[in-house]
């Protein structure tokens, strides 16, 4: 209960802000916003799509609202709430919302819809979907872990085994894989096969029990850094870090960086495989603005600023700086093609 | 004692039972409403604490009783979120009245949904007429059979039903997952745990698409009136139902008087987790047209509230249901309009029912609700 109250606490003031800030701008852009069941307040997922609406706000003066899925029956009920002409655009936040999301823009040509982790085949005319090559950033991530490791055992578990959640656990067992190939170690990592394409899944977003079980057992097994690929699940694996201490076990954030949403557990995070999901939010709104609006697709790269690794922070210290120059000179390989994310 | 009193105590006494007596009436009718009424103006308070100002609060309840009744596809929302609640809830209610608290229901939903699904996307060919029916069917009997485990269980062993069902809710949702991803009932082309779609011919038909195609208001609402119906006649016109309610009020008594203890657990348990498994059908067959991991929303759960807010009767079941509903679609439009948190709505549900759980509290809140003792005659 107290989560869920506290979740409450939090939204309301949100919602509160909301009401009180626009006004002055007397915008008429709407812009509605469906969210995955996270909730807005997730710290990550949710969360980073929802500052991309917030960012418009301030920059650009549209009006943004937001609904929260509470289960998988409230998306296509939540879309229709929406529909009737009252938003100019609406955004849907997750692969989930795929089919209900297409089912809407089918019956509602007229609408504009944008969804985030999800590209259509066949484009529809009306949507513009938002991907990221997140498994470039997540390359980075895997390769600094299986530097950074002491048991030369990494860990990771996704949410569910759908392609935005596990193309972060490719990256990142790529990365380790490179690491190994170049250093000659062995770093293992734990809850992810990329080719058999199975592995460790809460199969939900939203039990932080369950991520803090999963890292434990991760940790049980050895493993000393530990990327939970599964949004506000992962704050329940940062719980256990900050427990037992970041000398035994460390955490990789996703989505957002994770040191800067989440600043009561900040120490525990290594680094955080950022994907902008802000920045692709902005970037549709803002074209929407200006008539741009066509269906497909945006892509967020590591050259396009639409995927990254997050700085350090406190851990800067503890990273070799021999470490951070391989780093740089992979992420330019990446960026200018000479090295090739994949198996 | 002469014999006009004699006299007088028998007509109040035949009174009493040709019209419910008034503190039964307070019970039934007056403790509900207040227990809806004072949680409705806890929300305000509650809004209130989190700082948002009162021309919100004022926007939100607004939003709160468009979003639920004033307009048509409100209307259609808030049936739609109350058909599966009014059935497991009346799936609930008759596990009450035989003195059964069944905590299952979500288990339940999850393989009367499952089974539904999967006889709904296979036999492609079948008319609807037969298919339908089918899928309905095999919803019914896996949440009757899941259930009367934990009857049989019980009847066998003495083994308490509320820890029963919450282990096979457990034991549920791993199967759920499992069952997804079993090669021949996963989505081809899909590796997350979901099912494949239904088959136009075991949807459960939208009624008014006709008017508006966002109308996703079903045939569900047909028989969720149908069980309302039957679940009373059940109740108060069948024998099995009289052993029901007998062993609720007073198993010693009713097993002296010659009941089968056991069997009566058992049937009242299959029963109750057959309308729950009709519940997860009508969700998969009539809303999502494919069952994944969360497919069952908490439903279970909520309809503990409902058949406790409905008094476990069949017409109090449906009003409760559709309460619940409302909020469900009211919260919706409550988060669009106003911007206030749909966590709302979960205070406010849970505030009903801690007013009803306890009665008394309503009693002391309202005084002047309750006429006479509060205490119901010969108790």
């Amino acid at each position: 209960m107290m989560p869920r109250f506290s979740r409450f606490l939090t939204a309301t003031a949100l919602a509160a802000g909301m009401i009180a800030a626009p006004g002055a701008f007397a915008a008429d852009f709407n812009v509605c916003q469906v969210t995955d069941t996270g909730g807005i307040d997730d710290n990550s997922f949710n969360q980073t799509a929802w500052k991309g609406v917030l960012d418009a706000q301030a920059k650009l003066g549209v009006k943004g609202r937001f609904l929260e899925s509470q289960a998988e029956t409230d998306y296509e009920a939540n879309i229709n709430s929406l529909l009737g002409g009252q938003c100019d655009l609406i955004i849907t936040v997750g692969f989930l919302l795929g089919d209900a999301t297409k089912k809407a823009a089918e019956a509602n040509p007229g609408q504009k819809f944008s969804i985030v982790d999800y590209a259509y085949d066949p484009v529809i005319a009306n949507i513009e979907g938002q991907v990221y090559s997140t498994d470039q950033a997540a390359f980075l991530a895997g390769y600094l872990a299986a530097g950074m490791s002491k048991t030369g055992t990494l860990g990771v578990f996704g949410g569910i085994n759908i392609p935005p959640v596990t193309i972060f656990m490719d990256g990142f067992s790529w990365g380790a894989d490179y690491y190994n190939k170049q250093k000659g170690t062995s770093v293992k990592v734990l809850g992810w096969d990329p080719v058999k394409r199975e592995g460790l899944f809460t199969n939900n977003f939203d039990s932080l029990d369950d991520g803090r079980a999963f890292a434990q057992n991760l940790f049980d097994e050895g493993a000393d850094i530990v990327l939970p690929v599964a949004g506000p699940v992962g704050l329940g694996s940062a719980a256990l870090a900050d427990e037992l201490g970041t000398e035994k076990l460390k955490i990789v954030g996703v989505d957002a960086d994770l040191y800067l949403t989440d600043p009561e557990k900040k120490q525990v995070y290594l680094t955080s495989i950022m994907k902008r999901m802000d920045a692709t939010v902005l970037q549709v709104i803002e074209g929407a603005m200006k008539g741009e609006f066509k269906g497909g697709v945006v892509v967020g790269t590591l050259a396009n600023g639409g995927v990254d690794l997050a700085p350090f922070h406190d851990m800067d210290a503890s990273v070799p700086a021999e470490l951070k120059g391989e780093l740089e000179a992979i992420r330019k390989g990446i960026v200018d093609g000479t090295i090739k994310v994949g198996g | 004692m002469s014999d006009t009193v004699d006299r007088e105590t028998l007509t109040r006494r035949l009174l009493a039972r040709a019209a419910p007596s008034r503190a039964r009436y307070e019970d039934l009718v007056v403790v509900p409403l207040f227990a809806v009424v004072v949680a409705l103006v806890l929300g305000v308070v509650a809004m209130l604490a989190t700082n948002v100002d009162l021309a919100t609060i004022g926007r939100s309840y607004l939003a709160l009783a468009y979003g639920s009744f004033g307009s048509l596809g409100a209307v259609s929302e808030t049936l739609t979120a109350a058909i599966p609640l009014v059935f497991a809830g009346l799936g609930l209610a008759l596990g009450f009245r035989a003195g059964l608290f069944n905590i299952g229901a979500e288990g339940q939903v999850l393989m009367g949904g499952m089974a539904a699904v999967v006889v709904g996307f296979s036999f492609a060919g079948l008319p609807f007429a037969l298919h339908l029916p089918l899928a309905l069917l095999a919803g019914i009997l896996a949440g009757a059979a899941y259930a009367a485990i934990a009857g049989w269980i019980r009847a066998a062993t003495g083994a308490h039903e509320v820890i029963l069902t919450i282990m096979l809710n457990m034991i549920s949702y791993r199967l759920v997952d499992y069952m997804l991803r079993l090669p021949w009932i996963q989505k081809p082309g899909r590796s997350d745990p979901i099912s494949d779609s239904v088959l136009p011919s075991a949807e459960l038909p939208r009624l008014f698409t006709f008017i508006d195609p966002n109308l996703r208001l079903h045939a569900g609402l047909i028989l969720m009136l149908a069980a309302v119906f039957a679940v009373h006649v059940l109740l108060f016109r069948t024998k099995l139902g009289f052993e029901f309610r007998a062993s609720g009020e007073n198993p010693n008594a009713a097993r002296v008087a010659g009941m089968k203890s056991g069997m009566l657990i058992v049937a009242v348990m299959a029963l109750g987790g057959a309308l729950a498994g009709l519940a997860g059908a009508n969700q998969v067959l009539g809303v999502l047209g494919r069952a994944s991991p969360g497919f069952s929303a908490g439903i279970g759960f909520d309809a503990i509230a409902v058949a406790l807010l409905g008094r476990s009767h069949p017409v109090g079941v449906l009003i409760a249901g559709i309460l619940f509903g409302a909020l469900e679609a009211g919260g919706r439009q409550m988060q669009v309009d106003a911007g206030v948190s749909i966590d709302l709505i979960g205070i406010i549900q849970a505030l009903i029912i801690v007013f009803i759980a306890a009665p008394l509290l309503v009693r002391a809140i309202f005084p002047w609700g309750f006429r006479g003792r509060t205490k119901r005659a010969g108790e």
